[in-house]
Order: structure tokens, then C-alpha cells, then sequence
């Protein structure tokens, strides 16, 4: 109750001279860090800085400019982050394109494509802002795109546009390009879950029996969780992609936790999700391969006759190289970890920035959690308390298993990192997702419309709902 | 909805939490841990690309860092490659030995002694200097030592170790066969291989350091720990009457292989004296004192000379001299003249000669002098250490005099076994050994330890010539091989 007393009492400021002043340090770090790539390899500060700043600042400049007009009351917080992250990936990956250079083996003009996929990002999440003036639209489309997310998850399996890099079948090929859709369909798959959670949570959280203080759901209920956890295992075992197997699966588990408020879907979806393991584990010599080179990196290091764990121990060594404050822009060897650029980005920023940028990067997305979990928990509406929660677990969930297999706290599964890593898919779809995050803070800042208007909202928070009549009125 | 939402916050913080608590794990406190992996290709390159400091002894470095124009900024070189190969070790790209190994923090400028010139070189933006370590060698006495082993006929695999007996400062140590560090620090990293490879399959083992890593039976002059025993128990001082005998049978024996003889040296027929069982090194007398004090007691005063013990921790591994536990009776007579069990390293065997110098006191050996800064500054002395207190000065100053009738002969004019290494003008105190291997295709082991000058002691030496190719099995003699070889090194030391 007292949340709804806090909504009312207090009007949120707009605050988009914070967000500006927060996005030129964001941009200092893009490009400050693009500089320091130039004299810490090169010597001297790139020729292009000027171009390239300014062309990173205009894409700033740009979403700044279009939030201010569209989403006034959005988070200032999130764009000035999710650029900082963007812009010092660029410059990691320019540090290692430098290197990749003289290396036929290595893949070149990295930056380059990187930049691209950033102006498409930008250019998404300005549409996205523009078009999605209200985020409760996305519940028409429940069913469409949770269809579409399972499509996009199968697609990799199709015979001629599949493809299968580093042992995960989680990319397609079409031409020249090849394309994530695992990146893709998380979104779809929060929107699905929200959209339908919202419409049976009463279902889903009051029929059950109580069993040790704990309200286990009804057998009948267990229908969608048994299906998602059966997609789960199905990406396991058919794209080998432990990852997105366990990203998916959270997901699910935290947005049915927090539809229907009880930790009893906790409960079982842990013994589901620990079953689900032990099984792969048993029946599946990738999982267990990882499992052993989690556990015993040096045992598994220049193997010549089996699992090699030299990535994950030259990105260890290159970690623990770079210590605190890090050997500096050129000062490293990032090179030495395959795949340094996408996956083990994190690794190559250990080495050369050391613990401190390491810590500052995580904290960066701690951030990101804390403002998309802080909108969700000012929301007015269940659907956007769902979607925001849920990107805010994806996001967590996503920098965990990618950070936590590089530095060795869990076994390593192949993610990227949102924002850093190189890649299309990731970074235009996380900037879509950025921008739906800055949607639905929007509409939770905004101040409350007129309360003698509009009528019965979906249905959605019990207690919003309460002392809060919400109209279609905010919707344009 | 907002309570699942703040539980789910939490959650997500602790996922946060956990991954900085594990990268700060990774990157600070296991970071060491990981820099020291031999196969942490990062650190080697990155000493590639430094001037690792110099290894020196005396004045002169014998392994430096010179520019190079290849792929790597610096090239380690070694001035006399064979002559300090396992003092310095190996610096090469795949591993390192020696004091390469040992003092890598310091040469390679990482060593928390040279925070301050770290600090210069990270504000100043220069690629910094690593520090200098000299050594306790001894020009001269190292000289000394690899020529004499090197003149030595035929291939020769052996040992000399030199110590200052007041401080353990290791003032020579030589081993043969030896390798050239050259050749494994080259940039070449192929050849390396190759070079390490013929290196690891050599039966002569040239990469081992026999100085501190071979244990052989030290023979005869294992007498000087037994004599050392004999004193300590107060039944016998320097000039008593000790048992003799041309042969001994060993209690509990009844066939050859328990019978003791003295290879025809003058040991008389019942009571000798000690000065003339020690200068004959006669078997039956200290095989008799072993059977008398028992195997405790002389495990107890070889233990108080370092034997069990790990002491040296400028060059590593150090192999552990072996006295055997719980010795029976004709062990402990077996025991008593250097053989069945007993094991030691030259090393060990010259800090018996030294405990004995040192009035008593076993110093702790080390190599390392002193740590300099890259402008030669010294940042750290090595101080010396008292290992133990193997015996009494007076049981010391009674073993002095029986080592010196050694080389000398008795004052009943007895001649000594260890007469090869005396020098004229100075006093000098010798004991010689000839180690039966036990293994009738092998020759026996030939042994000399010494000291001088005797009043005064300022080096002690121990010679181990564990396989002679150009000598006959029957010639092989502590005194005759050794003896000349402590000589030389004596002199350079003392001249």
C-alpha cells in the first residue's frame, strides 16, 4: 500500500538535463577509451578521432534528442550507460582488430561492422521509442510473438540457412550475413510470458495446495512451465547451446514467480532446472566436458588428445595479468583468447584494464538491473511490471553466465555480453530492448492522468488498481 | 506484484555481488598464483620485452639482458655459459631453473623491493628495468672448482661445493657434465626445444645440479659426523685410545657381507688411536664406535649437520641427505662409515666440514648476497642464519685436530689418507671417502671434504666424483681424485 502512497505523492521530474550531462561522460568513455587504444598500441592518438567521436556523439545526440521528445519522462540513466558499455566495446574491439591485423586467421575490419550495427541499433531503438508510444500494445501480440520466438529458436536447425560455429547451432546464414536469433527471441519470449502471465496469474497463483509451509501449483497449471522447460532442454540438446538453455529457463522462472507471487514455482523450477542438468549432464559429453574444464582448467590446458581449456585459461591468465588497475591499451595480450571480441570480451578488458574496469563494467550493468527493476516496481501496470522485470532478469541473468563462465564461477556456456561483445544480433537487439526499458520507465514516471476518467484498466496489479483508475488516456 | 519484484532485486544483487567478490578472487588474490605458471606465455613475452636484470658475482654479471633487434626487445646471454650454468639456471621461453627461477620477482622488476622504481617507470611510461642479484660466488674458488673437475680425465659427472664456514655464504659450486644457458634462452624457440629435449634424454643428466640435487653414500667421510658422535657422548675426546682391528664382524652377522675390513690400511690390532683411525680412516674403528653410540645417537648429531633437513632456498629443489631411521645394530655399523642407507649431497657433506670450522655452529647456506636496484643500490643483504649447533667447541677444536693429522699424518707419524690436499703454509684439516655404490657395475663413489686454514677456517670444501670415465674402477680414491681439486680452491680462497 505504501507504494501506491509513494506514486501519488510524488511527481517524477523529467530529469533529461541529467541524462544529457551523464551521456558527454558516457561519450568521454567511448571516446577517451577509442584515444587511449590509438597511443597504448599505436602511439599516437588516432587520426580519425574527430570523425569517429563525432559520429559517436551524433548517434548519441540523436536517441538523446528523440527520448527528450517522445519519452520525457523516460529513466535518464539507462541511455548514458548502455552507451558507455557500447562505446568502450567499440574500443576494445578496434584494440583487438589492431592486433587481429596481421593474423590471416583472425577476423579483420571488426570495428567497422561493429559501428554499423550500432547505427542500426540506434536507428531501432528510435523507432522503437517512436512507434511503441505505449508499451501495453505489445499485448496483442502474446501469442504472435511467442510463436515467433519459438520460429527464430528453430530456425538455426534448418537445413541450408543453419550453421553451426564454435559446436552451437544458434546461428543462420543468409548470404553474407549470419544472424543470432537466439538474440532476437529474447525479447519476443518477454513479451509472450508477460502477456500471458498477466492474463492467467489468478490461475496460476491461487488453485494449489500447501505442502511443508510452501503453496505448490496445481498439477493442470504445470502445463506451460513443463513446455518451457521442455524448450529449454530442446535448445540444450539439439543446438548445444547451454547458455541460452539456462537464460530462457530463468527467465520464465523469475516472470511466473513474480506474476503469481509465489515462491512455490520457485521451488519447482529449481528441482526442474537442477533435474534438467544433472540429466544433461549424465547423457550429454558436451555438458560434462564443461563441467570437468570448470572444474579442473589446468588439468584440460595444451591438451593435445581431447577438451582443451586453453580459452578459458588464457582468458584466466590474461585476467589475473592485468591484476587491479591492468596493463593498459596495448599493454596486454588479449589476442591470446580465441574469441576475445565477442564472448570473452570481458577477459580482454581484465587484462588491460584490470579489476577496476571489470568492476566498473559490472557495476554498469548492475545499473541497468537497478533502473529497469526500479521502472518495474513504479509501473502501473502488470503487463509493464512483467516486461520490465523480465528484461531486467534477462539482463542479469545474461551478464552473470557470460561473466561468471569467463572469470570461472560457473561453468562456461557461449552468451555474449549486452553492449560489449561484438555482434549484429546482440547489439541491435539490446538496443531494442533498451529502448522498450525507457518506454515503460516512461509511462511509470509519468505524472498520473486525470483519475476521473477511463475506466477499468486490463486488469492488471491488484494494488495499483486500488487507488489508481488508469484510462487509455496516456495512450496517444 | 511488488514484493516478488523487490525478492527478485535481491537476488539479482547477490548475482552481481557473486561476480565481483570472483573477479576481485581472480584478479588480486589468485593473481599471483596465476603469473606463476610456467605456461603463462603472457609473463615469459612480457620478459621478453624487459631488461631483465643481471645475475652477478663480484663486480661482472654472468647472465644479462642485451638488446635485440628480433621479435623480442632483449636477449638473455650467459658470459660463462658452462661454468654457472646451475648457479644461474635457464631462462628460457618455456620454463626456468636456478636462480632465474628462484629470484624472477626481483630480475624481472616485479619484486615489491623495487615498488619505487616501478613507480618511476609507470609515471615516466618506460618499459622498467629489473634488479640485480649478486651471488656469494667466488671468482676465483669457481675458477677453481670447474677446472679442476674439468681437467679431471675423461667425461667426469661430479661435483664441488665451497662454503664460508663463518657465514654459509656458497663461495663455489660446480657440476659436470654441464649445458649452455645460451642455447636455451635463445629466440629461437624451436631450437630450444631441441636443445631442451637432447638435454632431458642425456643419461649424464647435464641440467641437474649434483651440487645440491644428487645424494650419494658420502663413505669415509661420513667418519667426521661418527668421530663428531663419539666426542659429543663424552666417552672419547681427541686423543683417547679407540677401538682397532683389521677386520670387524658385525654383531648379528655371521657372513662376508657383514665382515668390515680396512683395505689394507694400518689399523692396528686392538686399541689405536683416534687420530690415526681418523687419518687411516679406518673402517673397523668407526663401525665399532657406530655398533657402541647406536643408530640414534648418530641420526640425532648427523641431523644436527642438516642431514633430514631442507635448508637451501636460493636455488631449488634441494635434495634431502638422508640418515636412516631406526637403525639396527649392523646398520648402524654399516651407517657408521658412510654406507647402507646414509645419503648426502656435496652440499651437505662441505656444512659438515664447515659446522666443524665454525666451532660447532652449521651456518645456513646461502647464494644469494645481496638484491640491487637497476643502479646498482643495495636494497636487501642477505644476513647469515644459524642452521644448528652440531657440536660443542671443544668436541669441534678435538674433530679440527684429528682432520688436520688427516693431512698432516699423527704425531706418532702415521701417515694421512687425505695428505693430496695439503698446502704449504697453511694449515689445512681433510678428510677423504671412497663410497661403495653397492651395485657391482658401478664404480664406487670418490669423496673429499676440507678445510682451512684450521685455526682460522675461511672456506670449507667438499669434491663428489660420482663417475670418472678416464680412471680405473680400482683407482678411483677420495684423496688422490679430490684432494687437489679442494686444494685449488682452498688457495683461491685464501690467497
Amino acid at each position: 500500500m505504501s507504494q501506491a502512497g509513494f506514486v501519488m505523492g510524488f511527481v517524477h521530474r523529467r530529469r533529461r538535463g541529467a541524462e544529457l550531462f551523464l551521456l558527454v561522460l558516457a561519450l568521454a568513455v567511448g571516446i577517451g577509451a577509442y584515444a587511449a587504444v590509438g597511443v597504448g598500441v599505436e602511439g599516437e592518438v588516432p587520426a580519425d578521432i574527430v570523425g569517429y567521436g563525432a559520429g559517436l556523439a551524433a548517434l548519441a545526440l540523436i536517441a538523446h534528442v528523440v527520448v527528450r521528445m517522445v519519452a520525457p519522462y523516460a529513466d535518464p540513466v539507462l541511455l548514458p550507460v548502455v552507451t558507455a558499455l557500447n562505446g568502450l566495446g567499440l574500443a576494445v574491439i578496434h584494440r583487438l582488430d589492431l592486433v587481429y591485423a596481421d593474423n590471416p586467421l583472425k577476423p579483420h575490419g571488426l570495428p567497422h561492422k561493429q559501428l554499423t550495427w550500432m547505427t542500426l541499433g540506434v536507428i531501432l531503438f528510435v523507432a522503437t521509442l517512436v512507434l511503441l508510444r505505449d508499451h501495453r500494445v505489445l499485448t496483442r501480440f502474446t501469442y504472435t510473438s511467442g510463436l515467433g520466438a519459438i520460429l527464430l529458436l528453430l530456425l538455426p536447425l534448418v537445413p541450408g540457412i543453419g550453421d553451426t560455429i564454435n559446436g552451437a547451432k544458434i546461428w543462420i546464414s543468409v548470404g553474407p550475413f549470419s544472424f543470432q536469433p537466439g538474440e532476437v527471441s529474447k525479447l519476443l519470449l518477454v513479451v509472450a510470458f508477460a502477456g500471458y502471465l498477466v492474463l492467467h496469474r489468478d490461475a496460476l497463483a491461487l488453485a494449489g495446495r500447501r505442502v511443508a509451509g510452501i503453496d505448490l501449483p496445481r498439477g493442470r497449471d504445470l502445463g506451460p512451465i513443463l513446455a518451457m522447460w521442455l524448450v529449454s532442454l530442446g535448445i540444450l540438446v539439439f543446438q548445444r547451446d547451454l547458455g541460452s538453455s539456462l537464460l530462457f529457463f530463468g527467465l520464465f522462472l523469475v516472470m511466473l514467480y513474480v506474476a503469481t507471487e509465489r515462491a512455490g514455482w520457485l521451488v519447482v523450477g529449481a528441482l526442474l532446472f537442477f533435474g534438467g542438468a544433472t540429466m544433461a549432464y549424465q547423457l550429454f559429453g558436451h555438458v560434462q566436458t564443461r563441467v570437468n574444464i570448470w572444474l579442473h582448467p589446468m588439468t584440460y590446458f595444451n591438451n593435445q588428445d581431447g577438451p582443451d581449456s586453453g580459452q578459458l585459461v588464457e582468458s584466466l591468465f590474461g585476467m589475473a595479468w592485468g591484476g587491479l588497475i591492468g596493463r593498459g591499451f596495448g599493454g596486454g595480450s588479449p589476442e591470446r583468447v580465441p574469441f576475445a571480441e565477442s564472448d570473452f570480451i570481458i577477459s580482454a578488458i581484465g587484462e588491460e584494464l584490470g579489476l577496476t574496469g571489470v568492476i566498473a563494467v559490472i557495476l554498469c550493468y548492475g545499473l541497468i538491473v537497478e533502473r529497469a527493476l526500479r521502472a518495474a516496481l513504479i509501473c502501473r501496470d502488470g503487463f509493464g511490471k512483467l516486461m520490465a522485470t523480465g528484461l531486467a532478469a534477462i539482463f542479469a541473468l545474461q551478464v552473470f553466465v557470460v561473466i561468471g563462465g569467463v572469470t570461472r564461477l560457473i561453468p562456461l556456456t557461449g552468451l555474449t555480453t549486452p553492449f560489449l561483445s561484438y555482434g549484429g544480433s546482440s547489439l541491435v537487439a539490446n538496443w531494442v530492448i533498451a529502448a522498450v526499458l525507457l518506454r515503460i520507465s516512461d509511462q511509470a514516471r509519468r505524472p498520473v492522468p486525470d483519475l476521473s476518467t477511463g475506466d477499468d484498466d486490463d486488469g492488471a496489479d491488484q494494488q495499483a488498481t486500488q487507488l489508481i483508475k488508469m484510462g487509455g488516456g496516456s495512450r496517444p | 506484484m511488488n514484493k516478488p519484484i523487490r525478492t527478485i532485486s535481491t537476488f539479482c544483487l547477490l548475482l552481481f555481488v557473486a561476480l565481483m567478490v570472483n573477479a576481485t578472487w581472480l584478479q588480486y588474490w589468485k593473481s599471483d598464483s596465476y603469473d606463476k605458471d610456467p605456461r603463462n606465455r603472457r609473463v615469459i613475452e612480457a620478459a621478453y620485452s624487459r631488461e631483465r636484470g643481471a645475475i652477478l658475482v663480484g663486480r661482472e654479471p654472468i647472465a644479462e639482458s642485451v638488446e635485440s633487434d628480433d621479435d623480442y626487445d632483449f636477449l638473455r646471454t650467459y658470459d660463462e655459459p658452462f661454468k654457472y650454468a646451475h648457479e644461474t639456471g635457464y631462462f628460457s621461453f618455456y620454463d626456468q631453473t636456478g636462480i632465474e627461477r628462484s629470484q624472477n620477482d626481483v630480475l624481472s622488476g616485479d619484486d615489491d623491493l623495487l615498488f619505487v622504481n616501478k613507480l618511476v617507470d609507470l609515471l615516466s611510461n618506460k618499459s622498467g628495468k629489473g634488479g640485480n642479484v649478486l651471488l656469494t660466488l667466488d671468482r676465483e674458488a669457481q675458477d677453481a672448482a670447474y677446472a679442476g673437475l674439468d681437467d679431471l680425465p675423461g667425461d667426469v659427472e661430479a661435483s664441488v661445493v665451497a662454503i664460508q664456514p663463518s657465514t654459509g655464504k656458497i663461495l663455489a659450486m660446480a657440476s659436470l657434465p654441464s649445458f649452455d644457458p645460451n642455447k636455451l634462452a635463445s629466440h629461437d624457440f624451436s631450437a630450444v626445444r631441441t636443445d631442451y629435449d637432447r638435454l632431458q634424454a642425456d643419461e649424464t643428466e647435464p641440467l641437474l645440479n649434483r651440487a645440491i640435487q644428487t645424494t650419494l653414500p658420502p663413505g669415509s667421510t661420513f667418519k667426521l659426523v661418527t668421530a663428531a658422535a663419539a666426542l659429543e657422548s663424552g666417552k672419547y675426546d681427541a686423543d683417547s685410545d679407540v677401538p682397532g682391528g683389521a677386520t670387524y664382524q658385525l654383531p648379528q652377522t655371521s657372513d662376508d657381507s657383514g665382515l668390515i675390513d680396512n683395505e689394507g690400511r694400518s689399523c692396528g690390532s686392538d686399541k689405536i688411536p683416534f687420530e690415526q683411525a681418523l687419518a687411516q680412516s679406518c673402517n673397523t674403528t668407526f663401525a665399532q664406535l657406530g655398533v657402541e653410540l647406536g643408530g640414534d645417537a648418530l641420526r640425532e648429531q648427523a641431523d644436527a649437520f642438516g642431514f633430514d633437513q631442507h635448508y637451501l632456498d636460493d636455488l631449488s629443489p634441494q635434495a634431502i641427505s638422508h640418515f636412516p631411521e631406526n637403525a639396527t645394530e649392523p646398520e648402524a655399523g654399516q651407517s657408521a662409515i658412510g654406507q647402507f642407507d646414509v645419503r648426502a649431497t656435496p652440499l651437505q657433506m662441505a656444512m659438515v666440514a664447515a659446522g666443524i670450522a665454525n666451532q660447532g655452529v652449521v651456518m645456513k647456506p646461502y647464494i644469494v648476497d645481496s638484491i640491487q636496484s637497476p643502479e646498482l643500490e643495495t636494497l636487501k643483504q642477505t644476513d647469515p642464519e644459524e642452521l644448528d649447533r652440531a657440536v660443542s667447541a671443544e668436541t669441534a677444536d678435538g674433530l679440527t685436530q684429528l682432520m688436520v693429522a688427516t693431512v698432516e699424518g699423527t704425531s706418532n707419524g702415521v701417515p694421512g689418507t687425505a695428505g693430496p690436499a695439503a698446502i704449504p703454509g697453511v694449515t689445512v684439516a681433510g678428510k677423504t671417502g671412497t663410497a661403495q655404490s653397492g651395485q657391482d657395475d658401478v664404480p664406487p663413489y670418490a669423496w673429499f671434504v676440507s678445510f682451512a686454514p684450521a685455526q682460522d677456517p675461511e672456506v670449507a670444501v667438499a669434491v663428489m666424483i660420482q663417475k670418472i670415465d678416464g680412471v680405473e674402477r680400482g683407482e678411483i680414491a677420495g684423496g688422490l681424485l679430490g684432494g687437489p681439486i679442494a686444494k685449488a680452491v682452498m688457495e683461491a680462497v685464501i690467497k
